[in-house]
């Protein structure tokens, strides 16, 4: 029996696709353990000759599917493990992983609302755990998503967010579009900013439970521009990843 | 001993020699300078900073801004290592030395222990041996230039020796304690110490 933490060998059992660089791999655990949304794995590539190396995904998938996790994973340019995650991995590849790890960045249904989800990018897999989670455990806790992304073609769970948006109460999805927009597209089409945050957020009420989650530079817009909405910032949980001004 | 897991078809990037001593396991390479934290990045006017030492002195000791920026100041140049995996070689800081500030203080021979008290809420702790004799300073400027605020500005402890989340951003008062007092990243699952040579990451729950 293994404790908590501990490296284990998981199975690859599904790689899907989500968008031309982006893939979901769904990992069998040995030792599996429910999770948090908002939680993440590490996952530990080793070569023959000894050489390691670690990075963190975030967990895609709902802490109710026993058994399994989903890890979405964005193939970086210059990926040392990401490149390797897409262009080697295969189902039945085996993968070495130690989690759940995060005691902040997290939300159960438990906790209530309102709830306001703010996704950069990839920014969106944490968030998307806890959406998951939310249905399946039926609950109707208000909730707003606004996802930036730069093009329609970007969107990961693209499909899903729709089923959801539609089959659920209380949940509103907006997307906006940084880049170029789809023919028709008359929803927001430029990079967050306050005015816009004012207006998603409004129905919420003064002090929503907020998680954002995308590039630093990102998460200070949309934080920066909550604080001047009024939000408290111990209402605000912050998830940064990706380059910054050096 | 259990044959070791090896990753079909991986090789990995190779470091260059001269720097894979100073990479400490399963942490890469960025010349990048990321950002992580929990929440929004506070703001501090100036003339409203102060920093302080208390708890078990002899007698606390506060400076404005403009007294302690009067102290004397030391440029840094050291590694930095942060728990979600990213190293960074040869940073640049200017600061005043942990040293130079408890030379204002008189420390009670029960203080074994400091918790660093920070700009909105944060906090984290470690043992006094860990920051005494040159291990860490309070920097107030990154690559000569004022540090920034997501940065930590206007001025953060550094602790370069242990996990970056040990140096604690806006910093605004170190307390000497007698017993160790897990903070903030060490109450949700981080390990007490962070010492990246021995991958000290997290606690388990």
């Amino acid at each position: 029996m293994k404790r908590p933490l501990e490296w284990q060998i998981a199975t690859v059992s599904a790689i899907k696709p989500e968008t031309a660089n982006v893939k979901t791999l769904t990992l069998t655990l040995p030792a599996w353990l429910p999770h948090r949304a908002g939680q993440h794995y590490d996952v530990r590539l080793s070569a023959p000759d000894g050489y390691q190396a670690q990075r963190s995904y975030s967990i895609a998938s709902a802490p109710e599917r026993m058994g399994e996790i989903d890890l979405t994973v964005e193939r970086l340019e210059d990926g040392e493990v990401s490149s390797y995650l897409d262009d080697v991995l295969v189902v039945g590849d085996q993968l070495e992983v130690r989690g759940p790890i995060g005691g902040y960045f997290v939300w159960e249904v438990a906790q209530g609302g309102p709830l306001l989800l703010i996704a950069g990018g990839s920014g969106i897999v944490p968030l998307m755990a806890m959406l998951r989670h939310r249905a399946a455990a039926g609950a109707s806790v208000s909730t707003r998503l606004l996802y930036s992304s730069r093009t329609h073609t970007d969107v990961i769970y693209r499909d899903e967010l729709e089923t959801l948006r539609a089959a659920s109460t209380g949940l509103e999805v907006f997307h906006t579009f940084t880049r170029t927009q789809p023919a028709g597209w008359r929803g927001y089409a430029r990079r967050i900013d306050t005015p816009m945050l004012q207006e998603v957020i409004q129905p919420l009420g003064p002090t929503p439970l907020t998680y954002i989650c995308g590039p630093t530079l990102f998460v200070e817009t949309a934080a920066n521009g909550l604080a001047q909405l009024g939000v408290p910032a111990s209402q605000i949980r912050t998830e940064r990843f990706g380059p910054t001004a050096p | 001993m259990a044959d070791r897991f090896i990753s079909r078809g991986f090789l990995g990037k190779r470091r260059e020699s001269d720097v894979a001593n100073r990479v400490p396991p399963g942490q890469y390479l960025t010349r990048d300078f990321p950002v992580l934290s929990a929440g929004p990045t506070p703001r501090m006017p100036l003339d409203r900073w102060t920093f302080s030492i208390q708890g078990l002195v002899r007698e606390p000791i506060t400076w404005t801004w403009a007294e302690f920026v009067q102290l004397p100041t030391q440029t840094f140049v050291v590694d930095i290592h942060c728990v979600t995996k990213w190293s960074k070689l040869d940073t640049r800081w200017e600061g005043v030395s942990l040293d130079t500030l408890f030379e204002h203080v008189e420390l009670d021979r029960a203080a074994l222990y400091l918790t660093a008290h920070c700009g909105g809420g944060y906090t984290t702790n470690m043992p006094l041996a860990d920051v005494i004799n040159g291990q860490a300073f309070v920097a107030y400027k990154y690559n000569d230039q004022p540090l920034a605020p997501e940065h930590g500005g206007p001025a953060r402890l550094v602790v370069p020796h242990l996990y970056f989340w040990k140096s604690a951003k806006w910093v605004q008062s170190l307390q000497l304690t007698s017993t160790d007092q897990p903070g903030f990243w060490e109450s949700l699952g981080y390990h007490n110490h962070g010492d990246p040579w021995r991958e000290e990451r997290y606690s388990g729950y």
